[in-house]
């Protein structure tokens, strides 16, 4: 990592560039992937260029500028890069390099644009490239969420290892005076037509000096060797023995412990407090007062949580209304023009359409992200510099934070990114890190490791945000007509913005993606409204973000009509759905569970649901039964649109724990506020799956989606829908309301 | 209080607080990070280490608790050069996502087969029920279970 710190960006102002002993390969500004009239006057390098591949006379690194919170990213950013440069994965290192403009994602913005992402047409594209542009040139962002590492990288990071490969044998070339042709790479070398291998590390320094060769063809998927098939995670064997540092794991000389206790009414101020009990404490180095609450410092991270456990404070009040009951009424009272979000589907007219109405209204509580990593960051603020060990999904935003409290230059802020053990959104926020570097500017000199408890991590979740729907579904002849779907949620993009200082430009579509881009283009009257609210909790992302409250309504009245009308669940979706990709996804997911209908006989049922995030479709089968003692989900099928495999094993994992993730927090999952606290503070409150509850999941990947999707997010929304409809298919009771255990027990 | 233990063979002596729990002793007194917090009350599993053979939450045990106890943690169970065949099993079946939970989970399923060589699945379910997997591997560890008894069978 010492010699990657000396890589400042301008370092990078062409294709590649000696470092140390060796070369760093990027890719050309010709490569970037438009040209935008904004761009001209972008500062050198800015947005061109991306450093992935770093060879010196030792060794080969890899940058995989991803976060890697399970989703097993690190792994196959390196992979990708492997592919082109003919070299295997046990022979170079991988690290998570420093964060930096160079590596910002440009898939993040593809669901910024008002077009479904299943629109690939010429407008949409052009959209799409537009706000990249605009973004990239206003606020790059280097950062790993919205299902994009994939999309991000896909492209990138093989050509950034096809310019590494191509560029070293033509230093080889020239090295031997042999000509290019007759060259071939494999194992790590440039193989001479005599057999003579000339290892890249040999070649590095005569590489630095040449010009790169960035005119490559990337190799099409039938000739690859690494990817697209089963691959052994890097992290794996790591991750099985306990050997692998999380950031909560990190260690250094002279460390110190700490942990907070901050208003549980969330962003209410501390009155007073009482801390003689815990400075009496045998290990308690320091108590003293941040933003919002209290720090204890001590010995160890046991003594800091008993200290700050024992301290007594007065806190403020909420910032939102006190009882649980009161945010359901506000959002009910949402449904109104002054609060309308956008209109962001209107086709036909579900008004004047003909067929007998079902009516129905839907609720999906505020869930925890509750990663079993707790919250953590290890900070050292010295004279003329400030390092951070923390995993955080959002590198360069974290650095901003950490500079303005510590007052130091933000190019003197070293964030080392570690591995996260789980995030599902929580990562994407920053209270854990501000807080940690308030701590480590009062204890200034020495290196503090500041870890949540379980009790504060659920006390100061920004939870899923809380929604609503009403519906309105129409059916005659035994087909469904029309869909009035209305959404009225706590914005989680307005909630998430205000907490990194800016405000939303426009409509939140986290309100209704996943609904209003249903791609249903076959049923003729359809309208999608979304309602806007900001006075409840403050609220964040949580995995798949608006798809999986929008998705759970809109399939479920989707259910509810077609069952009112008499017909077949899977054959009414597959009839509606006028986008190819997606009906091969439900008729695949058809074939995979021999689909005879949603009815198995007494106390049986089967439950079909179908949501697009993210830009894949997704169908989902549940099969329970109903016992003496509650609903047992017995096997699951799930089908899913890629558009391109990169590791068959991870994607399997990915949609198993993606939909176990799914279902077992609409089992079981919510929270709910009292005198302004959240009151769960626990596993034990907010279970949500656990291993004997687990079905069997059957998995189908696809590959006719036209571009490479991330599959992170995706699984999870239709996972709580066809739950709920398989329920009704067992046992005749429609639940509207998340998490079904209010309403139904589980075995 | 002072308190003397074995630790993956090691003799180890710590002065703590005579109630500090062994999962906070290994991490921050002993510095062996393997073992996990995830919630401090016997809701997750993330902690569990053998204690005299035996599978515990390592979150629930005290100092006074041990004196002259044989502790075996995830890193005591095998090295990623000297696997045990649990960690094999779960390496062949890629069973980790984020893998946070992974060493309480492999020391539970270690401990389940080291007293009960070949369980029924409702065993299995009993016995594992008990450590939690946000990321949802629980497909994955039970495959991992069955290629272990395969394993140490064979
Ligand atoms: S930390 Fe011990 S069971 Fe969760
Ligand atoms: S692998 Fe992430 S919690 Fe189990």
């Amino acid at each position: 990592m010492g010699k990657l710190r000396t890589l400042t960006r301008r370092t990078f102002l062409v294709g590649s560039t000696a470092v140390a002993g060796g070369v760093a390969f990027g890719i050309y500004r010709a490569k970037a992937p438009f040209e935008n009239p904004n761009l001209a006057g972008l500062p050198e390098g800015a947005a061109s260029f991306n450093p992935w591949v770093i060879i010196d006379a030792e060794k080969i690194t890899l940058i995989a500028p991803h976060a890697d919170k399970g989703q097993g990213v690190f792994s196959a950013q390196a992979a990708m890069i492997v592919e082109e440069l003919d070299i295997e994965l046990d022979q170079v290192e991988i690290s998570f390099g420093t964060p930096d403009k160079a590596y910002m994602n440009g898939a993040l913005t593809d669901a910024m644009v008002p077009f479904p992402q299943y629109d690939y047409g010429k407008v949409a594209e052009g959209a799409r490239r537009f706000a990249g542009g605009v973004v990239r040139a206003a606020l790059p962002i280097m950062g790993t969420g919205g299902s994009s590492a994939m999309p991000d990288s896909y492209d990138k990071l093989r050509e950034a290892g096809a310019v590494a490969r191509e560029t070293l044998k033509a230093a080889a070339s020239q090295q031997a005076g042999v000509p290019i042709e007759g060259l071939r790479t494999e194992n790590g070398a440039v193989w001479l037509p005599d057999g003579t291998a000339l290892t890249y590390t040999s070649l590095s320094a005569a590489a630095a000096q040449i010009e790169p060769v960035t005119n490559v063809t990337l190799r099409d998927p039938s000739q690859w060797r690494i990817l697209g098939k089963p691959m052994e995670r890097v992290d794996i064997v790591a991750k099985s023995t306990g050997t692998l540092p999380y950031g909560v794991d990190h260690k250094t000389d002279g460390m110190l412990f700490a942990t907070v206790k901050v208003n549980p009414r969330q962003g209410g101020v501390l009155i007073s407090h009482d801390a003689t009990a815990a400075l009496a404490m045998e290990g308690v180095v320091d108590v003293f007062e941040i933003t919002g609450g209290i720090s204890v410092v001590a010995n160890n991270t046991w003594t800091a949580i008993q200290a700050a456990n024992a301290i007594t404070c007065e806190w403020g009040e909420a910032t939102y209304p006190p009882e649980q009951d009161a945010h359901w009424t506000a959002l009910s009272a949402s449904f109104t023009d002054d609060r309308l979000n956008a209109e962001a589907r209107n086709v036909g007219d579900v008004d004047a359409a003909p067929g007998a109405e079902v009516i129905a209204e839907y609720r999906s509580p505020y869930v925890a992200h509750a990663p079993l990593e707790p919250l953590n960051a290890t900070i050292l603020v010295s004279d003329d510099r400030v390092d951070v060990w923390t995993g955080h999904q959002l590198q360069m935003f974290a650095v901003d934070m950490v500079a303005k409290i510590t007052g130091v230059d933000r190019d003197n802020v070293h964030l080392h990114n570690q591995f996260i053990g789980g995030s599902f959104g929580h990562r994407l926020e920053f209270d854990y890190l501000k807080q940690a570097a308030e701590i480590a500017m009062k204890m200034r000199g020495t290196p503090v490791k500041m870890t949540y408890s379980r009790e504060e991590d659920f006390a100061h979740d920004f939870p899923r945000h809380i929604t609503m729907g009403r519906g309105i579904g129409k059916h005659e002849n035994g087909k469904v007509t029309a869909l009035d779907v209305q959404i009225a949620g706590q914005s989680v993009m307005t909630s998430q913005m205000s907490r990194i200082g800016f405000s939303l430009p426009g409509p939140d579509t986290q309100l209704h993606e996943g609904a209003w881009d249903y791609p249903n283009l076959n049923l003729p009257n359809i309208r999608v409204r979304s309602y806007k609210e900001t006075g409840l909790a403050p609220v964040s992302s949580w995995r798949s973000v608006g798809a999986a409250p929008n998705g759970f309504i809109y399939d479920t009245l989707l259910d509810e009509t077609i069952h009112a009308a008499g017909a077949d669940p899977l054959m009414e979706r597959i009839r509606l759905m006028g986008h190819d990709v997606s009906v091969k996804v439900l008729e695949t997911v058809g074939e995979m569970c021999g689909w005879n209908g949603h009815d198995l006989g007494a106390g049986r049922g089967r439950g079909v649901a179908y949501v697009f995030s993210f830009g894949v479709p997704v169908a989902t089968v549940v099969e329970v039964t109903q016992t003496e003692r509650g609903i047992r989900l017995d096997e699951v099928w799930v089908a899913a649109d890629v558009g391109q495999v990169i590791d068959p094993v991870n994607l399997e994992n990915l949609a198993q724990g993606g939909t176990l993730f799914g279902l077992g927090h609409a089992m079981n999952c919510e929270i709910t506020y009292s005198d302004g606290m959240a009151q769960q503070s626990n596993y034990h409150a907010h279970e949500s799956m656990r291993l004997y509850q687990a079905p069997k999941v059957n998995f189908t990947a696809l590959e006719n989606n036209p571009k490479i999707k991330g599959f992170g997010e995706p699984p999870v929304p239709p996972a709580a829908p066809a739950l709920g409809n398989a329920i009704f298919a067992a046992t005749g009771q429609r639940i509207r309301e998340l998490p079904f255990n209010k309403h139904i027990d589980f075995v | 209080m002072q308190a003397s233990f074995t630790v993956n063979g090691t003799v180890r002596s710590v002065d703590v607080p005579e109630d500090m729990p062994l999962l906070w002793i290994l991490r921050d007194e002993i510095g062996l990070m393997g073992t996990k917090y995830g919630c401090g009350i016997a809701q997750c599993g993330a902690c569990t280490v053998h204690l005299d053979g035996m599978a515990v939450r390592s979150c629930q045990v005290r100092a006074y608790e041990l004196d002259g106890a044989e502790i075996t943690t995830i890193e005591g169970l095998g090295t990623p050069e000297a696997q045990h065949p649990v960690q094999e099993a779960w390496i062949e079946t890629q069973v980790a996502q984020c893998g946070y939970c992974q060493s309480g989970q492999i020391m539970q399923a270690a401990s389940m087969l080291a007293n009960n060589p070949n369980p029924s699945d409702d065993e299995i379910d009993a016995v594992m029920s008990g450590n939690l997997c946000r990321c949802g591997t629980y497909p994955r560890i039970r495959e991992a279970i069955r290629l272990a008894i395969q394993k140490q069978g064979a």
